[in-house]
């Protein structure tokens, strides 16, 4: 069940990476993001059964940072909005080169 | 039994993964993520982490997925239809190296269930034995308070500064312009006056 296991991460991986490559919208990108994590999520718990119980307490600290950067992150786009009345990243260019 | 299971938990997840890319409105994309999250915590179940299955359920389908949806409504974003997929040229290189990568990582451990490195670790046996002995919850908790006290403490105290964080982002600062507020209906006056008759 590891190489299924390992495939599955991948794909979505690869689709969470399409998704904030794609997608305009701030919170999307944000969700894609999620979705890359959880993808690493998924690999580590099959690494787990072979590995150790290691890999499942890692689990339990990428979903802690998961949710004060989801906290955190939607703040910074609430912010955003405030200024520019938009979430569509292509309007916020002032770092850009 | 459990290989189809797999195979469907699988699908699912990775079809409501493309839907999150797929779909028009953010609400959308956000539902299909809920899928996606629970077909994974599915999963997790099949690969016997049954408490991290729990807390994918409650934390992340529950709570995190709650919050964007909170940030959707309050922006009133979820009538936004416009289609804002982007190709472009830069992305579709990369995809493919991202591709590439995964592609790698399932070659490299494709059949890596007989190799020597897991069976040295003990392999599932030591997780059966953990589990039987001290069930779902204590064989993760055991570690995380033991080898895994100092992290632990570390992400308690990053939570608290995502708190203050995302308090000190998000509030309205007190020189900003406040939104003019709706003027007042006169329902006591009214109340009044017909008291007053009566």
């Amino acid at each position: 069940m590891l190489t299924e296991a390992l495939v599955v991460s991948a794909l979505l991986f690869a689709i969470g990476t399409l998704g904030v490559l794609l997608r305009r919208n701030a919170i999307v990108m944000f969700l894609c993001i999620e979705l890359q994590l959880n993808a690493v999520n998924l690999a580590f718990v099959a690494l787990s059964r072979y590995v150790g119980i290691e890999g499942q307490v890692f689990v339990f600290f990428v979903m802690t940072v998961a949710a004060a950067e989801a906290a955190v992150g939607l703040a910074i786009i609430i912010s955003i909005f405030r200024h520019f009345r938009t979430v569509n990243v292509d309007n916020f260019n002032l770092l850009k080169w | 039994m459990v290989e189809f299971l797999f195979i469907v938990f699988a699908v699912v997840a990775v079809g409501s993964a493309a839907g999150v890319v797929l779909a028009r409105s953010p609400v959308g994309s956000l539902l299909f993520m809920v899928a996606s999250l629970a077909s994974v915590a599915a999963l997790y179940v099949l690969l016997e982490a049954h408490f991290l299955a729990a807390i994918q359920v409650m934390v992340y389908a529950g709570a995190i997925m709650v919050l964007f949806l909170f940030v959707i409504m309050l922006l009133n974003l979820g009538h936004d239809y416009r289609r804002d997929l982007r190709l472009t040229l830069t992305a579709l290189p990369l995809f493919a190296l991202t591709g590439g990568i995964a592609a790698l990582l399932i070659l490299r451990f494709r059949g890596a269930e007989q190799a020597p490195i897991y069976r040295f670790f003990g392999g599932g046996d030591a997780i059966d034995a953990a589990l039987a002995e001290q069930g779902a919850v204590g064989a993760i908790a055991h570690p995380l308070f033991t080898d895994y006290l100092v992290p632990f403490e570390i992400t308690g105290i990053l939570l608290l500064v995502a708190i203050v964080g995302a308090m000190a982002l998000a509030k309205r600062h007190v020189d900003d312009p406040v939104p003019a507020p709706a003027p007042p209906a006169e329902p006591l006056a009214a109340l009044d006056a017909s008291a007053e008759e009566g």
